[in-house]
């Protein structure tokens, strides 16, 4: 295995209909490395990644945790059947191995790797587009993301939800235009914390890799009505939060 | 696509109750060494659906797993070295996935199963 920090851009594959790596996937990566400490002694048995493109985040995650490779399964899914390929030429040139499934984020993976997902990290297609141009064939795919861009990714969350282990932990990139808060209070009420791990703007655009996991605290499994705080307290607080997103931390949990 | 793949995939058309395991058809099959690590197999082997493995194991060729496994034979290094090469080291290169309730055909091509639907079956 080579000894690099990082997916090499020289060796990432590329195709015309493969989205190649970007301010966002850059963006997911420094992410990674930002959390490299906690994500060794994470332990993770199984890494998955929905949407690899050039296969530049997964390589760059199995890179990441290096060290343990024989103990951590990695496995990549996209919709593309050209980015799987790619995916695979640029593990290969990295001397890596990740198992490759064509398929609609888990569609077939969903029900046996149900709770078994340890690390699961998504640069999903985020642009605001029209929704007819969502999940067409080739390229246009790789960013198109219906109203709000936030078509595929009201998709992924359930998913992630389902497939996430109890200590599993979820980081995806979302733009301003997504509503990264409304995302991160969603995800609240299934019982998932947040923090942003990497914040980056650009003249167009500020997007945001957000990391979220299961809060014990948090779980709200209906059966539980005498919640701590209660579920409308805790909408409360987030929302008085919301204004304030780009400063917002998340601070009640520093292992995570 | 290694077994491990295989152990967790089922049919995703819609209306399907039972799809799982899928009936593995094999035109080519490559083995690839990975490095042994008995602490992996020990965090997977409770995920695994042990007899769906044994029958494709043996479809590829592979007929050293035993018909029934528990927690306890974790401890043997020759059962766990049996369990690396079937989970790990033998790969579907060519052939196809079949869903066990419609017979729908995934095809495996290049080790990758393709799962994608067509708009009639999401
Ligand atoms: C923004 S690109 C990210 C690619 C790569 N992970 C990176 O960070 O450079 C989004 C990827 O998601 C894939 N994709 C889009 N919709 C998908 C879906 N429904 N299921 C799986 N993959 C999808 C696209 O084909 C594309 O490769």
């Amino acid at each position: 295995m080579s000894s690099f920090r990082t997916a090499q851009i020289p060796l990432v594959s590329s195709h015309r209909e493969v989205y190649e790596p970007c301010d966002d996937s850059f963006a997911l990566v420094d992410a990674l490395l930002a959390d490299q400490v906690k994500l060794l002694n994470h332990h993770p048995t199984l890494c998955l990644e929905f949407g690899c493109g050039s296969g530049y985040v997964i390589t760059s995650l199995a890179l990441i945790l290096g060290k343990e490779a024989s103990a951590t399964h990695y496995i990549a899914t996209d919709i593309n059947p050209h980015a799987i390929r790619v995916t695979q030429e640029t593990l290969e040139a990295h001397g890596l191995h990740a198992e490759l499934v064509c398929t609609d984020i888990a569609s077939g993976l969903e029900k046996r790797l149900a709770g078994s997902v340890d690390v699961l990290v998504v640069n999903p297609p985020y642009v605001p587009t029209p929704e007819d141009e969502v999940g067409q064939d080739g390229i246009a795919s790789a960013w198109a993301g219906g109203e709000n861009g936030r078509s595929v990714i009201d998709r992924i969350l359930p998913v992630a939800d389902v497939l996430l282990s109890d200590k599993g932990w979820l980081y995806m990139v979302t733009l301003t235009a997504n509503n990264p808060a409304q995302i991160c209070l969603q995800m609240r009420e299934k019982g998932y914390a947040s923090r942003i791990v990497v914040q980056r703007s650009t003249e167009e655009e500020s997007l945001h890799v957000i990391k979220f996991w299961k809060d014990a605290d948090l779980q709200v499994d209906g059966k539980d009505s005498t919640h701590k705080t209660g579920p409308g307290k805790v909408v409360e607080s987030l929302i008085s939060q919301l204004p304030r997103l780009s400063f917002w931390r998340n601070n009640s949990n520093t292992s995570r | 696509m290694r077994l491990l793949t295989h152990n967790m995939l089922s049919s995703n058309i819609k209306g399907v109750i039972n799809g799982f395991p899928l009936r593995i058809e094999v035109e080519k099959v490559v083995e690839k060494p990975v490095d042994f690590n008995p602490d992996f197999l020990k965090n997977m082997f409770s995920k695994i659906e042990w007899k769906p493995l044994v029958d494709a194991s043996r479809t590829m060729g592979y007929a050293e797993l035993p018909e029934e496994a528990d927690a306890s034979m974790l401890d043997s290094h020759d059962f766990l070295q049996r369990f690396h090469h079937a989970l790990l080291e033998l790969h579907l290169e060519e052939g196809a996935l079949f869903c066990p309730e419609t017979n729908r055909r995934f095809p495996v091509n290049k080790g990758i199963p393709n799962m994608l639907l067509h708009e009639d079956e999401v």
